[in-house]
């Protein structure tokens, strides 16, 4: 992490405040907490702002908001920013079917990483993941932590329909298909949670960058238990809040 | 109010300004390519700026109307034709039940490949998180999250009071924003400026690019020189916006538009300005630009400029229309 962010321009309607050139957790969070500190105090003129691994983008109308005062606002910010969020955890528990039609990909994952099923399961379903950020498709978060026995390469020939939900190891990154998508992660079980639904106004996403996901396995009874529920009337997942010093 | 699709043409969408304060979750703005012809074409009708119209990209488009109504066609120089007789562009227009619109071809050399059909009321589609706007690759908003085609029946939203008096109304050349084509595209240094050599930097900024067959909502791919990088292609993702010009690791430009990903892994040497950069989604295959160098206040004039004149075309329409009202 940078000892300063960089101011970066991108354009005559968005700048960049850069934390790190790197995938790096305390810059992710120190970002994190400068979007939240800067969305609370609703800046007229400010449209939006995206985070990525190591730098928010902040999307503004220059008209309103010129570059120079957007620097000043955006600087004094960074000032009284702590580190508070830091020390505790947002955690969504994604409940997952693994293996069988729902993961595809499993004896992939088994015969790569020379581990059974179940202990595949286990490591998985042992640590938290953290969302970086959400790209590629709407809802579509990058998760870091996965357990690095498991890392196993992409699919050669990548698939060109995988359905929403879908729960994937590509290298050392995990994550679920939140739409309908061609993709060549290899796929070891699926989510009945909705992870992107337009129609909610509320909540179109589950995932926000930040969180933390806690995989938890399920039988394929409890995923279609699930599923119709979510399907119906929407189902919602199980969220908590900890302290970092349980899991160091 | 709705009207009736005959042929849908090459790719007809519904937008409006576009969907921001989603690009956190993943999810695009998407909106017009060639917003500031969106905007006076519906400022002229006396319509919101933001309200939803048909984005056609190239002649081919045939609707036909279930009521009356007033349109107005800006962007590109598209002939169009009511009844069977021309009709002019840039000119509110009144249609009537039974009425048939037909994008004919060009009147004269095209000037661009995509025109804005804006319509008195406005395109009334269901309101998804917060627009009106078509994103296809995610199959949302717009009429069913796709291109119109053929036998789709599309409604208006009710038009403001007086909306017959636009009827006749004209924008003079001065103000439509195709009148500087020609020049170069103004740019602005990118976050990974720094990532590039000076005889890199030098080879974007002098050298002509041309426009390749590969252009969509999401990119312009343009082909020319090899813009040579200091060190890699590759950077850790993030973020982009509408106009930022990736150099991938083939040295070769992709200018990124309304349906782009909101964050990408390559290098961007400069961000195309929102002016600019409506210009350019004009272009079509085989034309040739160049950018220039501008620091981002000189970029943002080109905005300032725009709200101006698009205040004096709203108050063109309003002494118009008062005018008409009293005779």
């Amino acid at each position: 992490m940078y000892d300063e962010p960089r101011f970066l321009g991108s354009g005559d309607s968005c700048m960049v405040v850069e934390f790190s050139d790197a995938i790096e957790m305390a810059a992710n969070v120190r970002l994190q907490s400068l979007r939240r500190k800067l969305a609370a105090q609703d800046i007229k003129g400010i449209r939006e702002s995206v985070p990525t691994y190591r730098s928010l983008s902040i999307h503004h109308d220059p008209i309103i908001l010129p570059r120079e005062k957007l620097e000043r606002i955006v600087q004094s910010a960074l000032c009284g920013l702590g580190d508070e969020d830091d020390r505790e955890r947002r955690i969504l528990v994604m409940p997952v079917a693994y293996g069988g039609e729902n993961g595809p990909d499993m004896a992939n994952v088994c015969s790569h990483t020379g581990l059974d099923e179940e202990e595949v399961i286990k490591r998985h379903t042992s640590r938290d993941c953290y969302c970086y950020m959400l790209g590629f498709t709407p809802g579509f978060s990058y998760l870091g932590g996965l357990d690095e026995s498991l890392a196993t390469p992409r699919l050669k020939n990548p698939r060109t329909l995988i359905p929403a939900g879908s729960v994937g190891i590509a290298g050392k990154q995990t994550g679920a298909y939140s739409i309908d998508s061609p993709g060549g992660w290899q796929l070891i079980g699926r989510t009945p949670l909705k992870l992107f639904d337009p129609d909610d106004p509320k909540n179109p996403t589950l995932i926000d960058a930040g969180d933390w996901i806690r995989f938890s396995s399920i039988s394929d009874d409890e995923y279609k238990r699930i599923k119709r529920e979510a399907d119906a009337c929407g189902y919602a997942p199980e969220r908590r809040v900890e302290t970092n010093a349980v899991q160091g | 109010m709705p009207f009736r699709v005959e042929k849908p043409g090459m790719l007809t969408l519904v937008q409006d300004l576009g969907r921001w304060g989603h690009q956190f979750r993943g999810l695009t703005v998407s909106g017009p390519m060639d917003q500031f012809s969106l905007r006076i074409g519906n400022v002229m009708l006396g319509n919101e700026e933001n309200d939803a119209a048909l984005e056609i990209t190239l002649p081919g488009l045939e609707i036909v109307f279930q009521s009356e109504c007033c349109v107005a066609l800006t962007g590109a120089n598209f002939r169009i034709e009511i009844d069977g007789v021309s009709a002019p562009a840039w000119t509110v227009c009144r249609v009537r039940n039974g009425s048939r619109l037909v994008i004919k071809g060009f009147s004269g050399t095209p000037d661009g490949c995509r025109a804005y059909l804006c319509m008195s009321g406005g395109i009334d589609v269901p309101v998804v998180m917060g627009s009106r706007s078509t994103f296809t690759r995610g199959r949302l908003g717009g009429y069913k999250g796709r291109a119109l085609a053929a036998g789709d029946v599309v409604g208006l939203c009710e038009p403001k009071p007086l909306w017959r008096l636009a009827e006749g109304f004209f924008c003079p050349p001065e103000f439509r924003p195709g009148r500087f084509d020609g020049g170069p595209l103004a740019a602005t240094d990118g976050p990974q400026a720094d990532a590039f050599t000076e005889k890199g930097i030098k080879t974007f900024y002098n050298e002509v690019y041309t426009v390749t067959n590969e252009i969509d909502r999401m990119g312009y791919r343009l082909d020319g020189p090899v813009i040579e990088h200091r060190t890699g292609a590759d950077i850790v993702s993030d973020g982009i916006v509408h106009g930022s010009v990736q150099i991938p690791g083939d040295g070769k430009p992709i200018v990124l538009m309304a349906d782009r990903q909101t964050t990408g892994g390559y290098t961007k040497i400069a961000v195309v300005s929102t002016w600019s950069a409506a210009r350019l989604a004009q272009k079509m295959p085989g034309d040739a630009v160049r950018f220039c160098r501008v620091t981002e206040k000189e970029a943002t004039k080109y905005l300032v400029d725009f709200e101006s004149d698009l205040r004096a075309v709203d108050e063109l329409r309003a002494t118009y229309r008062s005018r008409r009202h009293t005779l």
